[in-house]
């Protein structure tokens, strides 16, 4: 038992922490987005921040993604720390422009002169009934485009940490919430920290397998792992927390040790993060590995609204144990 | 001599220093632009350039009216915006050669020299890409309260861009200093604008309340007036305007597009570029007023002429950037 006892935080409210001392610490912080300030988001993330830093640094916007992610490039360009708010992660496609060809570009084009460090926060994860346009997982599409980092915190201690550094970083970061994921409770310590980006977490140790489990994920492999204990099988469980940059080393040393990987995240299994870190366990530890590196993620479909359908697009504890076991009986 | 009579000489002296710095800037974009084509021709040049020749009133008009720190934004057709805005040839000249001592360090090119020193947030090659930097930018002078203003050139073909209507709708919501400048040289690329673009564009301003007006994008000194009364405008906290200049560009879309008539006449060029031509508007106009003397002009434009040969060999001389830079400058 711990001598204090740990104070607990819902992820929403580690998120809502994170930017509060922020924007204490740092006044040219403002928050821009669809229904941030009085509504405080749909999801209620950001309910009371409007009433501490005011509507001039709380800021709604029309429903303009590209134009106030576009004004946001703009801002973090001369002088302002925007963290802008995409409601949905689906909805990314409108700032495409603005955040591949624009935010991504400036340092590098401009021979290092210019910088963009802003922040956009947006969701991921299928799950709430939603259907096709309000659940995917798209952080895939921006870890591919160098110039952009990509944070995918799984804790309420990762978020907290993860996003003080987002916001004093000096390139545009994109942070993706899994919106399942808000009322997950978890020790959030009282103190000041923060954590860097590229550097991933174990999450639980162990011997016969690797899960690489990122975001939502991170609750799935943690439970499949539980039933392998159960079974006898010792399963690692390594968060990266950010797709890029990629803690490489972490990922393959621990492969190297238990010879057997699965790589789980909530976005297309195909041409994603799970097909990148497959890869990269493939060129680390390919002469470690006693099997195939298995990549575990939504099935390859819109997300279907109709409840018993969805259910099946996710893996889940028991198709993660089932392929775990599988891998560990071949050898 | 009287002390008013004494005082409004000074003035007009200072009207003549500042008009006939004018007349250098338009006439550098201008002998700028020739050596581009040159080094195109010398097949010196990597890739293309869109040129500006034909515009060089506007981004002179405008950039006259701006403070040395205040921004703007360009396009893929930008060595007018980045020279009027002070960026100097010689680097300019290193950077279309992708050479290290350009703006960018010879990463950018062409369409995307920046220049944080004059307020230049970058030439854009997405088009319409930049009226969310703009915008963001006069968002940006808003919050810190610094009185800056922001510029954001942009081509007609620009307005078939939603992007360019929600960044309006956010800049008079929140009455942000920026000032929407439309080149409008009649052509997107190899179509007629009036193909492209229904309706009326000051409209388009005016639908979201913004001030809109246009101008005759061939006289600098109605530009400079006009833009100067919107860029006051702005400073002063009354809002965002939409600015469109009528101008004409006198080579091709870029400089390989040499073969023309299937898109537009040689009449409409010549009667262009010998009725409607800004530099010689100008100059015609300092001459009239006695600002200038014939002998003076031709110094002038024999001084330009030099610098800018220098100014191509010392970016013809300059070295590439060494391999390792590739992969530096991705992040800060
Ligand atoms: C988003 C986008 N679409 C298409 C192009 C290709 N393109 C480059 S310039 C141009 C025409 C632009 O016309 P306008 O904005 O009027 O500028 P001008 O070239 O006349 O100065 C086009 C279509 C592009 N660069 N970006």
């Amino acid at each position: 038992m711990p001598e204090a006892a740990v104070r607990e935080l819902t992820f929403a409210q580690a998120i809502k922490e994170a930017l509060a001392e922020e924007m204490r610490r740092d006044p040219k912080v403002c928050i821009l987005g669809e229904d941030v300030a009085e509504a405080g988001t749909p999801f209620k993330v950001l309910s009371g921040l409007v009433e501490e830093f005011g509507t001039e640094r709380v800021i709604d916007t029309p429903i303009s993604e590209a134009g106030f992610t576009g004004l946001a490039v703009g801002a973090a360009m001369t002088g302002v720390r925007p963290v802008v708010d995409i409601m949905f992660g689906d909805f990314i496609t409108l700032t495409m422009d603005q955040m591949v060809n624009q935010a991504a570009k400036v340092h590098y084009m401009s021979g290092g002169t210019w910088k963009v460090p802003m922040v956009m926060r947006t969701t991921l994860g299928a799950a709430r009934r939603s259907a096709a346009q309000h659940s995917q997982s798209l952080h895939a599409w921006f870890s591919h485009v160098p110039g952009l980092k990509v944070v995918l915190p799984s804790t309420p201690y990762d978020a907290k940490g993860l996003l003080k550094t987002a916001i004093r970083d000096e390139n545009p970061v994109v942070f993706f919430e899994d919106k399942m994921m808000y009322k997950l409770k978890g020790p959030v310590p009282a103190e000041e920290y923060t954590i860097p980006l590229g550097l991933a977490d174990v999450k639980r140790v162990g011997r016969d397998i690797t899960l690489v489990a990122t975001s939502s994920m991170v609750q799935v492999a943690l439970g499949a792992a539980k039933l392998l204990e159960e079974a006898g099988i010792s399963a690692e469980v390594v968060d990266p927390r950010t797709t890029w940059p990629l803690d490489e080393k972490t990922i393959v040393e621990s492969v190297k040790k238990t010879s057997r990987a699965i790589v789980m995240d909530e976005g297309y299994g195909r041409y994603g993060v799970a097909a990148e870190i497959a890869a990269v366990i493939a060129e680390g530890a390919f002469y470690q590995l006693d099997g195939p590196v298995k990549r575990m993620g939504a099935m390859h479909v819109p997300i279907p609204f109709s409840p018993p359908l969805e259910d099946a697009t996710l893996p889940t504890d028991r198709t993660v144990f089932e392929a775990a076991r599988a891998l560990c009986s071949r050898s | 001599m009287t002390i008013a009579a004494g005082s409004s000489e000074t003035q007009t002296a200072l009207g003549v220093q500042q008009w006939m710095g004018m007349y250098r800037q338009m006439l550098s974009i201008r002998l700028f632009e020739e050596q581009v084509n040159e080094l195109y021709k010398r097949a010196l040049m990597p890739g293309l350039a869109h040129l500006y020749s034909g515009e060089e009133a506007v981004a002179v008009g405008i950039c006259e009216a701006l403070r040395g720190d205040d921004y703007i934004t360009s396009t893929h057709r930008g060595h007018g915006h980045c020279l009027a805005k002070g960026a100097t040839p010689d680097r300019m000249f290193a950077e279309l050669l992708g050479k290290e001592a350009g703006y960018c360090r010879g990463k950018g090119g062409s369409m995307h020299i920046a220049d944080p020193k004059t307020g230049n947030l970058g030439a854009n090659a997405i088009v319409g890409g930049s009226a969310g930097i703009a915008t963001g930018a006069a968002f940006s002078a808003k919050q810190l309260k610094t009185g800056q203003v922001a510029v954001c050139f942009f081509g007609e073909g620009a307005l078939g861009q939603g992007l360019f209507y929600e960044v309006m709708n956010l800049a008079q919501l929140w009455k942000l200093p920026v000032i929407y400048v439309c080149e409008n040289n009649l052509y997107n690329e190899y179509t007629h604008y009036t193909e492209t673009t229904a309706g009326d564009i000051l409209a388009r301003g005016t639908a979201f309340g913004l001030h809109a007006e246009s101008v005759d994008g061939q006289d600098v000194r109605a530009v400079h007036a006009t833009a100067a009364r919107l860029v006051e405008r702005a400073r002063r906290g009354e809002g965002p305007a939409l600015l469109m200049c009528k101008t004409y560009r006198y080579t091709g879309h870029h400089v390989g597009d040499i073969s023309r008539e299937y898109y537009r006449s040689k009449q409409e060029e010549q009667h262009w570029m010998g009725e409607r031509d800004p530099i010689k508007l100008f100059a015609g106009w300092l001459l009239e007023q006695k600002h200038a003397e014939k002998a003076q002009l031709e110094g002038i434009y024999a001084e330009i002429e030099t610098q800018m040969k220098k100014a191509v060999e010392f970016a013809v001389a300059a070295p590439y950037p060494g391999l390792d830079q590739v992969e530096q400058d991705i992040y800060a």
